[in-house]
């Protein structure tokens, strides 16, 4: 699969390395050439230096023949508008997005676009953790499982 | 009319400055805390300290009697957000982007913006048309159709010099509503005559733009 992702902080560069182990095509896109160091010496995937909401910095990475697009800067509305550009500029089916702010998250979540907040799946994690729910144990190792994989 | 602008940076200022001497209400939002008690001492209490893609905060601000939102920040995607959550959760009439990078402007439409201004792209035009004569340049468009509002200046060497506009092989699509004289804006008539440094302003469809252009070049 051919997927870009946008922000190489640590949940982007992460799954970077990840997807480029599966022998997945991995472009991520930053801002500073400093925040690809989180990706290790041993990331195969192109790195590309520049605005993600820029066009041509999109097209760069190679946007055109993505599969997929994953939006996880630091920035709510950066990713926002990124995610909208991936959508209806460049047709990428799978579009998926991180959003803190968990209004924005659900009404932009309401218009199509897949969003992430993980403001409001931490606190409920944390909430069932305290409350000693069943399902947090279940949820947790279930969690730990997919990010490891 | 009840305005609300986002983003007190020169563009924000000035235009509350100017919208509420022409006496409509106003508020300014703007995030930097400085930037904002530095404007409140001048401005007073139009003035609000607040990001302005905080739910909490535009319903504070009155989003939901606003009649029109400015979201002149100096990032397009705050811009983007603000005008977007203003008519999504606000159902606000009209919303106006302030556009950096004039990429943006057709992705703007597109998402539903109702008005991009790009002073990148205003200036750019205006070299343009200092450096190239007989070359249309795009004025405005009109929302959603495909009509073009352009002016083309008369070169000393146009083909058009001396002819009626009534003469010319016009498309049937474009249509010259004033030509611009010296200081003086005229309505033209049938029998006006071209005169070198005219400035035609006409309305045209985009697919006879190249055509409008081909009639007033030099050849």
């Amino acid at each position: 699969m051919n997927v870009i992702i946008l922000g190489c902080g640590r949940v982007g560069s992460t799954i970077a390395r990840q997807l480029a182990q599966d022998q997945h095509n991995v472009t991520i896109i930053d801002i500073t050439s400093d925040a690809f160091r989180r990706l290790g010496p041993k990331f195969t995937g192109k790195k590309i230096i520049g605005n993600g909401t820029d066009q041509y910095v999109l097209k760069r990475a190679g946007i055109e023949r993505a599969d997929a697009f994953l939006a996880l800067t630091q920035g709510d509305n950066t990713n926002i508008m990124a995610a909208q550009i991936a959508r209806e500029v460049f047709n990428i089916s799978k579009v998926t997005t991180r959003i803190y702010d968990p209004i924005r998250a659900e009404a932009y979540r309401e218009i199509g676009i897949e969003t992430l907040c993980t403001t409001t799946l931490a606190a409920g994690l944390l909430r069932a953790s305290i409350i000693g729910d069943d399902q947090y144990a279940e949820s947790v190792s279930l969690l730990n499982t997919l990010g490891r994989s | 009319m009840y305005v609300i602008v986002v983003g007190a940076g020169k563009i924000g200022y000035y235009l509350s400055k100017r919208l509420s001497e022409e006496g409509h209400e106003i508020v300014l939002m703007e995030k930097d805390r400085r930037r904002a008690a530095l404007l409140a001492e001048e401005l007073g209490e139009i003035v609000m300290q607040g990001d302005g893609c905080e739910v909490a905060l535009m319903s504070e601000a009155g989003f939901g009697r606003a009649d029109v939102i400015v979201a002149v920040t100096g990032d397009d995607e705050d811009n983007l957000v603000i005008c977007q959550m203003a008519k999504r959760q606000f159902s606000v009439p009209r919303t106006v982007a302030r556009v950096n990078d004039p990429a943006n402007e057709t992705l703007f439409q597109k998402l539903g913006i109702d008005t991009t201004v790009s002073s990148t792209s205003l200036i750019f035009n205006l070299i343009d048309q200092q450096i190239e004569p007989g070359q249309v340049i795009p004025l405005g468009a009109l929302k959603k159709g495909n009509i073009e509002i352009v002016a083309v200046t008369v070169s000393d060497r146009s083909p058009v010099l001396g002819k009626k506009i009534a003469d010319l092989p016009l498309p049937k699509d474009a249509l010259v509503i004033s030509i611009v004289r010296g200081q003086n804006a005229q309505l033209p008539q049938a029998d006006t005559k071209f005169e070198s440094g005219d400035s035609v302003v006409a309305l045209v469809s985009a697919s006879s733009e190249h055509e409008l252009h081909s009639i007033f070049a030099e050849k």
